[in-house]
């Protein structure tokens, strides 16, 4: 114990999960983290560009000059080049930040508002609940997410809202799972069963014992299923299934530099860098996160 | 072990029941009457008709679940809505594509990751340790399609030392069948491979330090059969956990990969069918992928009980 560590055990149980998170040795443990807080950064600048967009962007992303098309990173007047119509490639990866995080958001949010009460009431109320919901997340995940994603969006039909849906869908038993486990392991801690013998009525029990210890995990599985959500509103951008043209997205500038890999490989290249930087900086800050709050999820479980 | 399997099988019936009931929900998802809906942009009072009755959708809910259940048991997935084409021969044909390239990313994924990972794990904390952490950290990040492109760019288009698409079948000559899968396989198998070697990584370190490695190296056994026998053995279990649920990523994203590398195979399949929204195509891809996830299970259910034997009893 040194003078870093939180207060008295009496007061604990009594600290929000959110001032218990900030408190002194979470912090400390996260910002000692070097990748965790690079990740932090980028992420930090990746959401002020989002917000900023236009008034940061050099050129309109929509905006066409056909006598300089194609133009290398670090020509005159674009610092990172021009696509086949003249469009600045810059001002289109910023314009495409904010549809990405926007919609890899969305996905979270609904992966979440899912996955998150089902794992609670599987693991709280047990039995034939239990059984019921865990077979279905079997099922939905004996099923390859990207595969599972593109039929319920053939059924469905294409386009940005629904594929964001599905995604969240897809990988709600991330949260699931998770939300399961964990109140699981606090329903068994004697502190539960200390306050249930004391007769705290169950819905005290449940919002000021079991939910605040059992969000910190989820915390950390946000930062990771965001970034997969990244990947997979990208793939189905690429793929035509998701953001369609002229709106920027990473996946959609993808395929459209794929049609040109021979005159400027850059076209692919710039927005699948810009993607992966993205997907790091959530990963760094997701194993940043679980390692000063202990647990969480695991990078990469699934895509 | 030969009761370990039956029960391991007996446990895919309900998955395989309720993944059925979702592959016929599709259907129901799709918005307004499925019937108009599927026909296309402007559809004849017949040609409606002609998928309504080819579907069942005339008949009641629950007798449309039944014959279409029914149907599938005896081998029948039903006709593509658009080639008229069995969904069954359909799959047939596209299936060694994919199955070449998921095989690929195994073999990609178990050659680099296992190395790392035991690298990793025996220098814990020392540089080999950081570099395959670091290596592992971009592999994770990086989409299976960007590394895809970025390999054609690389080898294909610039070296020019290998096919920057295509698939040609086993039959007409193992060389070119192997030359085509190289960069899919590569670009499919990174993030596995990165997904093992942080899972070895971890377990190894915590083997490491149990006394049993301790009394082996105290015994005299030399270094390497301490860790490649005994503690890695003991430490593979995770390992192979994770890259069983990466093996059914892997199958997900042949979807992209499939397009980027000009592929004819199942996720090209899927692809072209939820564009079309030919329903019974997209039902038969879901329900063999599923039934494809299944079989890699039950590999590693295998796999566990020859890692540890007291899994075989219990």
């Amino acid at each position: 114990m040194s003078a870093t560590s939180g207060p008295l055990h009496g007061e604990r149980p009594r600290m929000g999960w959110l001032s218990r998170a900030m408190s002194s040795r979470s912090t400390k443990r996260f910002t000692a983290n070097r990748p965790a807080v690079v990740g932090v950064v980028v992420l930090m600048t990746l959401v002020l560009l989002a917000l900023l967009g236009d008034s940061v962007a050099p050129y309109p992303p929509n905006s066409q000059n056909l006598d300089e098309t194609f133009l290398a990173p670090f020509s005159s007047g674009h610092l990172l080049g021009t696509d086949n119509l003249g469009r600045d490639v810059l001002s289109r990866l910023i314009a495409a930040d904010r549809v990405a995080l926007f919609a890899a958001a969305t996905a979270v949010v609904v992966a979440m508002v899912v996955g998150i009460p089902l794992g609670f009431i599987a693991a709280y109320f047990g039995g034939w609940v239990d059984v019921v919901v865990q077979r279905a997340t079997d099922a939905l995940q004996s099923m390859p997410p990207l595969m599972l994603a593109i039929a319920l969006l053939g059924a469905v039909g294409p386009g940005l809202t629904n594929a964001m849906i599905v995604i969240g869908l897809v990988f709600s038993p991330a949260f699931l799972r998770l939300v399961r486990a964990s109140v699981l392991e606090i329903m068994s801690e004697p502190y539960i069963e200390a306050s249930r013998s004391i007769g705290t009525p169950a819905l005290r029990l449940v919002l000021t014992r079991i939910l605040p210890n059992a969000l910190p995990p989820v915390l950390v599985q946000v930062s990771i299923v965001m970034g997969i959500a990244l990947i997979a509103e990208a793939s189905l951008s690429l793929l035509g299934l998701g953001v369609s043209p002229p709106d920027a997205s990473w996946g959609l500038m993808i395929s459209q530099g794929y049609n040109f890999l021979y005159q400027q490989p850059w076209l692919v290249v710039l927005p699948g860098i810009t993607l992966a930087l993205a997907v790091l900086a959530l990963n760094l800050v997701g194993d940043g996160l679980r390692d000063s709050v202990g647990r969480g999820g695991d990078t990469g479980g699934d895509r | 072990m030969r009761r370990l399997i039956a029960r391991r099988l007996l446990a895919t019936i309900p998955v395989l029941f309720l993944v059925s009931l979702l592959a016929f929900s599709l259907i129901q998802l799709v918005p307004g009457d499925p019937a108009v809906t599927l026909a296309g942009d402007s559809p004849t009072d017949d040609q409606i008709e002609a998928i309504r009755s080819q579907l069942g959708l005339d008949q009641p809910i629950l007798q449309q679940y039944v014959t279409w259940v029914g149907s599938l048991l005896s081998g029948d997935f039903g006709e593509s809505l658009f080639s008229s084409q069995p969904v069954t021969e359909a799959i047939a044909q596209r299936l060694p594509a994919t199955l070449s390239i998921t095989l690929g990313a195994l073999v990609v994924a178990i050659v680099l990751g296992i190395p790392l990972g035991v690298v990793a794990g025996a220098q814990h904390g020392r540089w080999p340790d950081r570099v395959s952490s670091l290596l592992s950290s971009t592999s994770l990040a990086a989409p299976s399609y960007v590394v895809g492109l970025i390999l054609i760019i690389v080898f294909a288009t610039q070296l020019q030392i290998l096919p920057p698409s295509g698939y040609i079948p086993l039959g007409e000559g193992f060389g070119p069948w192997l030359q085509h899968l190289i960069l899919p396989s590569i670009a499919l198998g990174l993030v596995p491979a990165a997904i093992l070697a942080r899972q070895l990584r971890s377990a190894l370190v915590g083997v490491l330090a149990l006394d049993y490695t301790r009394t082996a190296v105290a015994k005299g056994l030399p270094q390497r059969v301490v860790l490649l026998k005994h503690a890695l053995r003991n430490a593979a279990i995770p390992g192979v956990t994770a890259l069983g649920t990466q093996m059914a990523v892997v199958i997900g994203s042949t979807v992209v990969i499939e397009q980027i590398f000009g592929i004819q195979g199942l996720g090209a399949l899927a692809y072209n069918a939820a564009l079309q929204r030919d329903l019974p195509v997209i039902q038969g891809v879901v329900l063999v992928s599923a039934l494809g996830v299944q079989v890699i299970n039950l590999g590693v259910d295998v796999l566990y009980g020859w890692l540890n034997p007291k899994l075989r009893q219990a």
